[in-house]
């Protein structure tokens, strides 16, 4: 059963890798990677329980505290991209 | 009897989390536009770590486990919305373009 969510994930991670690289403009990159890194905190709580090795569970719990701040940091080096960084 | 039913409901909770995952990244590859990308990315975003870690945590046999699985869920419901909105805030803001860049197939 591990195993059918682990592939599941595996899959809609290609999937978004494929809109990551197809993507028109840039936010639909970014959008791309967010689910990319969502994926591989699922993905990483799947694999602890399919392996038998609960410790990833630690390396997804900080994976999704990273996540979180990178996306936000390049969509703040956007803005600063755009409209400069005094606005 | 009891392991054998919590058994059950992690397995379906587990098949309905791998379906939600599937839609939403068949959704976000063939969806028009980048709002509706978007909206199909936060299926997967929202509702399949809720379904997936729930029924991960009935397996999990130690209480640590399911309560270092109930963080990353906590942490999961709290960001992924927070994201999703930076995103679209920006991507309406600060894009450069109007909707119709953003549209593979604009009519």
């Amino acid at each position: 059963m591990f195993t059918v969510t682990s592939a599941a994930i595996a899959i809609t991670m290609a999937l978004a890798l494929v809109r990551a690289i197809k993507g028109p403009s840039q936010y639909d990159r970014i959008l791309a990677v967010n689910m990319i890194g969502t994926k591989t905190v699922l993905l990483l709580s799947a694999l602890a329980f399919l392996m038998g090795r609960p410790d990833f569970l630690d390396l997804a719990l900080a994976y999704a505290l990273i996540n979180f701040i990178g996306v936000l940091a390049v969509l703040e080096f956007f803005r600063i991209k755009t409209k400069g960084a005094d606005s | 009897m009891m392991s054998l039913a919590l058994d059950a409901f992690s397995w379906i909770l587990l098949l309905m989390g791998s379906a939600f995952v599937i839609i939403g990244g068949i959704g976000a590859l063939r969806m028009p536009d980048l709002y509706t990308r978007m909206h199909a990315a936060s299926v997967t975003d929202s509702t399949a770590p809720l379904l997936i870690l729930t029924g991960l945590m009935l397996q999990a046999d130690v209480g640590l486990y399911a309560l270092k699985l109930g963080a990353i869920l906590v942490f999961l419901l709290l960001s992924g919305p927070a994201a999703s909105n930076a995103l679209a805030s920006a991507a309406l803001l600060w894009g450069d373009g109007t909707n119709s860049k953003n549209t593979e197939d604009s009519p």
